[in-house]
């Protein structure tokens, strides 16, 4: 396959009951935070994207949103692929982006810089869609918050050091905020803006 | 599945790109407890106030796998609750159940079930009026910009006035309950009875308001408060007799005239739990008794 069609291939086999399977496991992950999900798509982005970071995109990206792309993405088929398979339109305003995706090994960009949302409508903010190396073997992280009964552990490889310190800042500015899901592989986890990172105390 | 069941409707009657941008709407609500998102509502097959917002939330998170519950004042025969399960039976095939613990997506109007709900299930709730303040203040403008201030004064007043004029807080249904400590929220015209049962609760609550396009959710283990004052805490209903049918107690109750002379009985309102409490051998003062009428 030549790189001209690579924007036309690659999206769901069945969508109806692929997107909402990869929904019913976003929905379930964002509504607990620190638990894994699987989505096993059909799905084939084009490269640098993996196939879980590409069913996220088709489930929730249409007309209707604007998605922001890291540059390795942006130079890569991605923007036709989302464009003919989504009708999603790309955009380098990060304030103006309703998703951003974020490939392995590219550095999480400033969250801050995306769209927060307003006081009067939160909702308004950027998702982000980082993928990352693995939710184990890393340095171990505690969450709190709703969505989690007591605390729940993390270890991802991939994350910067400071990104417990970039959450918390964006944390501080609830009800506005970005809201994250991790991609490991097939593997996703979820932390909405209402959940509290700690490192673990040794 | 059979495809010709299924007419030429797509999977659960919406279109893709609707059940896309309510599913958008479902995790910005879940990020946000107990904030209303604004959604592009649908025209339904049906009328407004017969739960237009619990099925488009019900449809865009409905799958083939999925085990549907449908209750209305607590009870799974009910027309609302009929034509419901009916309307998914058609457009989407699923398998439907009246028993609380079968089910992996209960839509709700104004009851939540006796029995505790478990982390793999849904409640969907069908929402008249998703603005707690909407009473108070009637303009949109007001009541975004007291929530974006975390102004509740109002709301306060209101109970403080409960008590002025009847001596305890009088408000029994849509008792308004803050969300992890900060959006004060229309729980939906539920009896009070209810409330604490959203507290911490292991389920996924969601609420879809269809006329007012609000979609809102609880995420599991959340924290729920009643609004109350120190010297008048927030109390439930309490029922002087038990169930007449299974004699369960500690259960909401619906009256029910029996008569024109007055005679009444007091029944579960929660259907499911009432049956199998009378499955189970729990008889009421005016259980049908199958053997003495043999």
């Amino acid at each position: 396959m030549t790189t001209d069609t690579l924007a036309f291939a690659g999206g769901f086999d069945q969508p109806v009951f692929e997107a909402q399977a990869a929904f019913r496991t976003l929905m379930d992950c964002m509504a607990r935070p620190g638990t894994i999900g699987r989505i096993d798509a059909t799905v084939v982005p084009p490269a640098p994207l993996n196939a879980t970071a590409g069913a996220i995109a088709l489930t929730l990206c249409d007309h209707d949103t604007t998605v922001w792309l890291t540059p390795a993405l942006s130079r890569s088929a991605l923007p036709g692929w989302l464009a003919f398979n989504a009708g999603a339109t790309v955009t380098d305003e990060r304030q103006n982006a309703r998703f951003a995706f974020v490939e392995k090994g590219a550095m999480l960009p400033n969250l801050s810089l995306f769209a927060q949302g307003t006081q009067e409508y939160p909702d308004r903010s950027t998702t982000l869609v980082v993928e990352i190396d693995a939710f184990e073997g890393g340095r171990p992280l505690v969450l709190k918050g709703p969505g989690i009964r007591t605390e729940a552990e993390i270890a991802p490889v991939g994350l910067p050091d400071m990104f417990p310190h970039f959450w918390s800042e964006n944390r501080q500015n609830f009800p506005r905020g970005v809201d994250l899901i991790l991609v490991a592989g097939a593997r996703i986890l979820c932390l909405p803006r209402t959940t509290i990172v700690s490192v673990k105390e040794a | 599945m059979s495809t010709a069941d299924l007419a030429t409707y797509n999977f659960a009657y919406l279109d893709e790109q609707t059940k896309r941008m309510i599913r958008r709407a479902i995790l910005k609500a879940i990020a946000i407890p107990g904030y209303q998102v604004p959604f592009a509502s649908r025209e339904m097959p049906m009328p407004y106030g017969w739960g237009t917002g619990g099925v488009q939330v019900t449809a865009a998170i409905l799958g083939p796998k999925d085990v549907l519950k449908v209750i209305d004042q607590g009870a799974d025969d009910t027309t609302n609750a009929v034509s419901i399960r009916a309307f998914f039976q058609k457009v989407a095939d699923v398998a439907v159940t009246t028993k609380t613990r079968e089910a992996t997506i209960i839509q709700t109007r104004h009851r939540i079930p006796e029995e505790k709900l478990t982390a793999g299930q849904t409640l969907v709730y069908q929402v008249p009026i998703p603005e707690p303040l909407r009473f108070l203040e009637p303009r949109e403008t007001e009541t975004r910009k007291m929530h974006a201030l975390e102004e509740y004064g109002l709301m306060h007043v209101k109970l403080y006035e409960d008590i002025a004029r009847n001596g305890h807080i009088a408000t029994t249904y849509a008792y308004p309950v803050k969300v992890e400590g900060r959006y004060v929220m229309d729980p939906s015209p539920t009896p009070k009875f209810d409330n604490p049962k959203m507290h911490m609760s292991e389920a996924l609550q969601l609420f879809g308001a269809g006329r007012e396009k609000r979609i809102y959710a609880v995420p599991p283990f959340t924290e729920v408060v009643s609004l109350d004052f120190e010297d008048h805490p927030f109390e439930i209903q309490t029922f002087d007799r038990p169930c007449a049918l299974c004699g369960a107690e500690n259960v909401y109750l619906d009256e029910v005239v029996l008569d024109d002379k007055g005679g009444r009985m007091f029944v579960c309102s929660d259907t499911d739990h009432c049956e199998e409490r009378c499955a189970g051998g729990h008889r009421g003062s005016l259980a049908y008794d199958k053997e003495a009428a043999e």
